[in-house]
């Protein structure tokens, strides 16, 4: 043992430079790939926006418009070029950051998404977060006393968390906590008497009021969240506490468990010390992709709420034929992933001893 | 500290005084609307042509003459025009503007300003354009043809047309009078096109204070309007799709207007305490369009049997109640010239033997649909009833864009949906459906229901809509419309069915709401809300 300490503390010169050469390989690898893969996002997106039967020229001109006029603005948008032109023209101006402007608001894209993704991604974390602080204990108990009380009505949540269409349950939610007891805000991010009020920093209604020290706004948009906040976090409570369930199961069978158990460690130490710090790395995992598909904006729960989102936009957007919006959507969202993924790699560092 | 002082926070501390529950009324003088107002794209007088921006320009701009919102029959009114006179040849109409009115600017309205608006427009030559350059205006010519002076403007026009085509035509959103002097100040190379899209430099009863797409359009009272500051002091309009969404919002009093009510929430709601329901006939028409490239659909025995498989009152009645009535000619009720006959019943017997002496029976046509619920409903109520006659309709639901570019390369046999007028003037709608000139597929007149629909409109049918547009005597020119309809629905495969109804459902304390009737766009400078 002392052997391999020795080693581990003082390697060779030449082996840690081989490493670090490793290490920049693989970050270049890393880089690559995601190069890539974002270039083939964008590619797919573009051409099945192409081949979509949706003139997105009507869009601009309208359907009353004249030949003259609608030929005035296919040429304008560039639509008369061949196909691998357009989209390396389209690629050239997403280097310079330039995403277009949308056809369904006019506006240029960059500030649409500015405007929409923050009030996806104010939802979607506190969704999660919320799936998280409440799935992952339910999912851990509902292991530990396996067939038990809260085991049952763990599994009944889950199930109907993943059954229950969520325009229903939004919907109810709504009549129930906002038309019959009052106890929440309105569909909207906010009241309406703070609409502006708040001057916008991070876009996050949240985060601006508290920086404004406008605690009655604070308290405003907290109201307005709330809701569909827990209904997102349900959404993905059933997923998590579901997981957090079978990874657990599968630890607490192992014979390590057995040997602390026999050691006379405390049930406590023994499924949160030992078991829990183990299922830690695949629920990571699992957490950043729920946390991903919240962000890709949920369309369903932002119509209902009449929350001004990213899934709306999107979903207007390829509905009318909108393909800049669409592709600088899609940039998004792959973007989201990727940090995701990222940032999921650097947790790992930091809860697996092996990859230090 | 200093923050603690501003209006800001003294506006959130009087409002947390006064609003601690969840069911808090908005502000006395403050008017909260909910309504989709996803379709705007730009807000310039001379490029909006939605619903929605159209709803916001006829509240920031005023125009040479308009409607009275609290007595719109009368139709269009002096307004920044003071009067008129129109040419012994008919040829040219000279408007006398209205001294002392001022722009948001507090710039004066002057006769330069608006003939620089409607110049404008002929020249950025945008989607609506058509209803100015319809007189003969064009991008060359239309400085030479729309001329002013200190006190007036004049339009020379290429056809003595009717006065009431021209002036109903001024009543329309891109003619509205814009701040030359603003605009030019703010203005790229594109006569401000850009600038306008997002701001707005008129005269009207409000200002914009602010436009975020697919959220919110806030307007103010504009404290010195010609006319009086509006009672309603701010204007807030919010994006709520959902029915239900509206319907609770109403039923709690946080908003004051709900503009999208399903037929449903409109049920479930008029029994609500505090809230009622105003019905207003609108402009859109829906119809029915048979394609005569179809070899069944252009028989004319078909298309007679047809216009009896429609269960007009049962459908008003069931799955379109509180959405349409029954209108079986072009015109909308509420238009000059408007026919308020409905000559066709539901006759299924009839029409089964139409179409077995025909010989069509047993024939099969497939159409395409677009997805929207008011519109696949009548579809299948027609696929039933055609059923019954011995025709099978075999439905493609599809959205809506994929349906409008079928439609517009003549490829959809049974065409179900509506079309909306584009100004306060029959023309619009006879211009479409009562007139096509080339049938061939060459003409590409897209725009031509008649056309999409591979009508030939019969010569004198053609001749008698261009003759509607000359005649001065507005009394015989509605004459002429009422003729027109009768032939029209004598013969043509385009079948008008209903006209739509939109409920708006208001808090009771809201008077005069007005969402612009069948002619115009929503209004809210005589809005009130009383205790």
């Amino acid at each position: 043992m002392p052997d391999t300490d020795g080693g581990a503390a003082a390697p060779p010169p030449d082996h840690r430079a081989a490493a670090r050469r490793r290490r920049v390989r693989s970050i270049g690898g890393t880089l690559l790939s995601l190069v890539l893969t974002m270039l083939g996002l964008l590619l797919v997106t573009f051409i099945i926006g192409r081949v979509m039967p949706i003139d997105p020229v009507l869009k601009v001109v309208g359907d009353r418009a004249t030949q003259a006029q609608y030929d005035a603005a296919y040429q304008a948008m560039g639509l008369d070029q061949p196909l691998y032109v357009q989209f390396a023209r389209y690629l050239g101006d997403v280097l310079t950051c330039d995403f277009g402007r949308s056809i369904s608001t006019g506006q240029p894209v960059v500030n649409d998404i500015l405007r929409v993704f923050p009030a996806t991604f104010e939802l979607a974390t506190l969704g999660t977060l919320i799936g998280v602080f409440v799935g992952v204990p339910l999912g851990v108990v509902a292991a530990a006393r396996r067939g038990g009380i809260v085991d049952q009505v763990a599994r009944v949540v889950a199930l109907v968390g993943y059954s229950m269409p969520i325009f229903w349950l939004g919907l109810m939610g709504l009549l129930l906590f906002y038309g019959i007891l009052g106890w929440v805000g309105g569909p909207g991010r906010q009241g309406i008497i703070y609409d502006g009020m708040v001057p916008t920093v991070t876009g996050l209604i949240l985060v601006d009021s508290l920086i404004a020290g406008d605690w009655a706004a604070f308290k405003d948009a907290f109201s307005h969240i709330i809701l569909p906040a827990s209904l997102l976090g349900y959404y993905s409570l059933a997923y998590i506490s579901r997981m957090t369930r079978s990874f657990m199961l599968e630890q607490l069978s192992a014979e390590y468990i057995t040997t602390a158990r026999v050691k006379g460690l405390s049930e406590r130490a023994v499924i949160w010390r030992h078991a829990f710090r183990n299922i830690s790395i695949p629920l990571v995992t699992v957490i950043a992709l729920s946390f991903g598909s919240l962000l890709e904006g949920s369309v369903l729960t932002e119509i209902i709420f009449s929350w001004p989102g990213l899934g709306q936009y999107i979903t207007k957007a390829l509905l009318s034929g909108d393909m800049s919006a669409v592709l600088g959507g899609t940039v998004v969202i792959g973007t989201c992933f990727v940090a995701l993924n990222l940032l999921s790699d650097i947790l790992y560092r930091f809860l697996d001893p092996r990859s230090k | 500290m200093r923050h603690l002082l501003t209006p800001r926070a003294i506006l959130l501390a009087s409002a947390l005084a006064i609003a601690p529950a969840a069911w808090a009324e908005t502000p006395a003088d403050t008017l909260v609307v909910a309504h989709t107002i996803d379709d705007i794209i730009s807000l310039d007088p001379a490029q909006s042509f939605e619903f929605s921006g159209n709803d916001v320009n006829q509240n920031t701009y005023d125009r040479l003459v308009d409607f009275d919102p609290m007595d719109m029959e009368a139709g269009f009114k002096p307004s920044l025009a003071e009067s008129w006179e129109v040419s012994e040849d008919g040829m040219s109409i000279t408007f006398r503007m209205r001294e002392g009115v001022k722009f948001h600017s507090g710039n004066p309205v002057r006769a330069e300003d608006a003939a620089w608006s409607l110049q404008r427009a002929v020249q950025l030559n945008l989607t609506p354009a058509f209803i100015l350059t319809q007189f003969g205006f064009t991008a060359d010519n239309v400085e030479d043809k729309i001329t002013f002076d200190d006190t007036s403007l004049t339009l020379h026009l290429d056809k003595p047309y009717a006065p009431s085509f021209v002036l109903n035509c001024l009543t329309a959103n891109v003619a509205s009078v814009v701040d030359k002097e603003t605009v030019m100040a703010n203005a790229g190379d594109d006569l401000g096109n850009t600038w306008l899209s997002n701001n707005a430099a008129g005269s009207g009863p409000y200002t914009l204070t602010a436009w975020r797409p697919n959220e919110a359009v806030q307007l103010a009272a504009f404290e010195e309007y010609w006319q009086g500051a509006p009672t309603m002091k701010r204007v807030i309009v919010r994006n709520v799709q959902e029915s239900s969404a509206q319907r609770l919002l109403l039923e709690q009093g946080d908003i004051d207007v709900a503009r999208n009510l399903s037929p449903t929430d409109v049920d479930s709601i008029a029994s609500v305490e505090g809230v009622k329901i105003q019905d207003e006939p609108r402009g859109r028409i829906l119809y029915m369009g048979l394609n005569q490239k179809d070899p069944v659909l252009s028989n004319p025995a078909v298309i007679e049997a047809m216009k009896h498989l429609v269960d007009y009152d049962g459908i008003a009645g069931s799955f379109l109640k509180g959405m349409f009535v029954p209108h079986q000619s072009f015109l909308p009720s509420g238009y000059l010239g408007a026919l308020d006959d409905n000559p066709w019943t539901y006759d299924v017997e009839k029409a089964k033997k139409l179409i077995d002496d025909a010989g069509m029976s047993g024939k099969t046509i497939v159409t395409k649909v677009r997805d929207l619920r008011e519109y696949t409903d009548v579809a299948q109520a027609l696929q039933a009833s055609m059923a019954q006659a011995g025709l099978t309709l075999e439905i493609q639901q599809m959205t809506g864009a994929q349906v409008l570019d079928a439609y517009r390369a003549r490829e959809v046999p049974v065409f179900i949906g509506e079309w909306g007028p584009d100004y306060s003037d029959p023309n619009t709608n006879a211009a479409t459906f009562a007139f096509n000139p080339d049938n061939s597929d060459e003409a590409k007149a897209t725009g031509l229901l008649a056309w999409r629909n591979a009508y030939a409109v019969p010569q004198a049918m053609n001749e008698a809509t261009l003759a509607a547009t000359l005649e001065q005597d507005a009394e015989k020119r509605a004459q002429m419309y009422i003729d027109i309809q009768k032939q029209y629905q004598a013969e043509a495969p385009i079948v008008p069915l209903f006209q739509r109804i939109e409920p708006t459902g208001l808090r009771e304390n809201v008077q005069n709401w007005n969402s612009g009737r069948s002619v115009a766009s929503v209004m809210y400078r005589q809005v009130t809300k009383g205790e």
